[in-house]
């Protein structure tokens, strides 16, 4: 995690967006080619999402995000588009810890208070959020120092590679 | 303060005195990866430095999502997944051999194990009190390499079951049921420990297809005391030595206690496109369907088949509706041509597919066309699950799923019993 502190717009998107609206089931052959697979990134969900999202957007949704699958790719792709962080109400338990495993900062809170396009400043260390366009801040619920320590390191691979088991 | 059978399992393993909401770190049992989700094991565990697998029979490789292979890609993915068995020495089972969680099940689940896999129904193997549940690529490949991993140590809710099922409710209808009351979230990071009195009387079988279904509510793990119904089935698997009895402790501190009368549900449809989108069946009625699919993880056993053939047994499926049958495994496939069931479903106008997922996913072997409808007897119906966005998933039991194919549009069983 280099950046502790990111800024960047929301793309509010709704509840229970499953892995099958990120990346859908039916691109598993793609998946050992990744460039090709994150091409199809939110294809039924959100027609052309790869050319609206920009290096540093946020993925701003409501409750249950990542239902589904265990595939990993589903934060793969969302991270390979650009994005920066994802804020929801919850987030399904697999996802949230695949995401954080690929160094994708995931912070639930009450999203309810972002509209699409604000402009989000983002204190990860403080899971602090504000938003920038109506000038409210939400706090974040707390990750285990665990997960926190993975994220920091950029992912559990870097984490690994730095401290070659778990560390409580 | 007594424990639930999560803060068992997790406090026996970790050498700790594991309460919820504590993080614990835990040698794993078993640990396994799937077609579609262990390339990428296999590139994490690679780029992780870790030379080897820690304890190569606890590792297992399933060919199952989409096998036979549809395309070359997944077929030279094939291929890498076989090389890697064969460089680590960890387990493989091949196309054909069927579903991991129903091998899971049938060859390694013991009760009081931890066992984790890169695939979310994982959960399965908690029907036999495992402490089961799914992960991602990189976590498995690392679970692989250490032969532990990390977990925050889940609250509990208590599922009291009392009462028998009526004539045509079984498993799917009763966990159908639950996950409509609790949400497609009204679980997350929770286990879900099934107690009462109808306990004894759920068969292996049934406890599968329920703990198959947690994660639908968002659960970590879904867990059924190991009991005498445990036991024989262990024995009759052979593993009669992997054995113990295992209860939660009758002072245990539960978040939430739910209670389920068995006696009054019925057959239950879950409707496009949430699993939590959950209706008595005769809401269903005159929805017609292109399609029936009996198979999957969640029922694709031999009871389930029995069923299905019990029913369809001497009638024709609808001219204008497909019928697929797989079997969870080839187990399963065996039992079920020895005991005449297939013969049943083939006369009935079935397609048997080879054990493993099959049309579950939306890869191969009954993908939906445009405006299609299926009754599927799987666990999810999210919007192109089955291949194609366009289409329409309903779930029910393989009872409902039998007398719909009859029929050729959603029909309550009761109706052809
Ligand atoms: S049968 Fe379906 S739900 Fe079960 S493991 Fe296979 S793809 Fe997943």
């Amino acid at each position: 995690m280099p950046e502790t502190v990111l800024k960047g717009k929301a793309i509010k998107l709704g509840d229970d967006i499953s892995t099958d609206d990120i990346i859908p089931g039916r691109f598993a052959h793609l998946r050992s080619n990744l460039p090709e697979l994150s091409k199809h990134t939110f294809e039924d969900l959100i027609p052309n999402f790869g050319s609206r999202v920009n290096q540093g957007n946020f993925l701003v949704a409501g409750k249950n995000f990542g239902s589904g699958s265990s595939r990993e790719h589903a934060p793969l792709v969302i991270k390979m588009s650009g994005i920066a962080a994802i804020l929801a109400k919850s987030a399904a338990r697999i996802f949230f810890r695949n995401a954080i495993n690929q160094g994708l900062p995931v912070l639930l809170c009450d999203t309810a208070q972002i509209n699409d396009g604000d402009e989000l400043e983002i204190a990860l260390t403080e899971g602090v959020i504000t938003n920038l366009t109506s000038n409210a801040r939400l706090t974040s619920t707390k990750m285990p120092s665990l997960m926190f320590a993975i994220l920091k390191e950029g992912g559990l691979i870097p984490y690994i590679k730095k401290h070659k088991d778990f560390e409580l | 303060m007594g424990k639930t059978l999560a803060e068992k399992i997790l406090s026996l393993k970790a050498g700790a005195d594991a309460k919820s909401g504590d993080i614990v770190i835990a040698n794993v049992d078993l640990v396994f990866l799937q077609d579609t989700t262990g390339p990428l094991v296999i590139k994490q565990f690679k780029e992780s430095g870790l030379a080897a697998i820690a304890e190569p029979k606890k590792a297992a490789i399933f060919l199952d999502h989409a096998a036979p292979s549809p395309a070359q890609q997944i077929s030279n993915d094939h291929v890498l997944l076989r090389h890697f068995a064969r460089e680590t020495n960890c387990h493989i089972y091949e196309v054909g051999n069927g579903i991991c969680h129903q091998l899971v099940a049938e060859h390694f689940a013991k009760p009081g194990n931890i066992i984790v896999g890169a695939d979310s129904h994982t959960v399965t193997a908690g029907g036999l009190c495992a402490f089961a549940t799914g992960m991602g690529s990189t976590d498995i490949a690392i679970a692989m390499a250490l032969g532990k991993t990390w977990f925050r140590v889940p609250e509990t809710f208590l599922i009291n079951l009392s009462g028998s099922f009526p004539k045509g409710v079984y498993a799917k209808d009763l966990i159908l049921s639950l996950i409509g009351q609790l949400g497609t979230d009204g679980a997350t990071y929770k286990a879900l420990e099934f107690g009462g009195e109808s306990l004894a009387r759920l068969t292996m079988s049934e406890r599968l297809t329920i703990a198959n279904m947690v994660v639908e509510a968002g659960a970590k793990v879904g867990l059924f005391p190991s009991d005498e119904v445990t036991q024989s089935f262990l024995s009759a698997q052979g593993r009669g030595d992997g054995y113990k009895p295992l209860y939660p402790d009758a002072d245990a501190n539960y978040e939430r206690i739910m209670s389920l009368n068995l006696a009054s549900l019925e057959p239950m449809v879950s409707f496009p496109h949430t699993v939590d989108n959950v209706r008595p069946v005769s809401e269903a009625k005159g929805v017609k369907v292109q399609q029936v699919f009996i198979g999957t993880c969640t029922n694709g056993r031999l009871e389930d088949l029995a069923l299905a053939a019990n029913i369809l047994k001497g009638k024709k499926r609808y001219s204008d509706t497909r019928l697929l049958v797989a079997p969870a495994s080839q187990q399963v496939l065996l039992q079920a041509v020895e005991k005449g069931y297939i013969h049943s479903l083939v006369e009935s106008g079935a397609v048997i597919l080879p054990p493993g997922c099959a049309a579950c996913l939306g890869l191969h072997q009954g993908v939906l066309a445009d405006r299609e409808a299926c009754l599927s007897t799987a666990n999810r119906n999210f919007k192109g699950r089955m291949g194609n966005p366009e289409a329409m998933i309903y779930l029910a039991s393989p009872a409902t799923a039998a007398a719909s194919a009859i029929k050729g549009e959603i029909t309550d069983p009761r109706e052809v019993m």
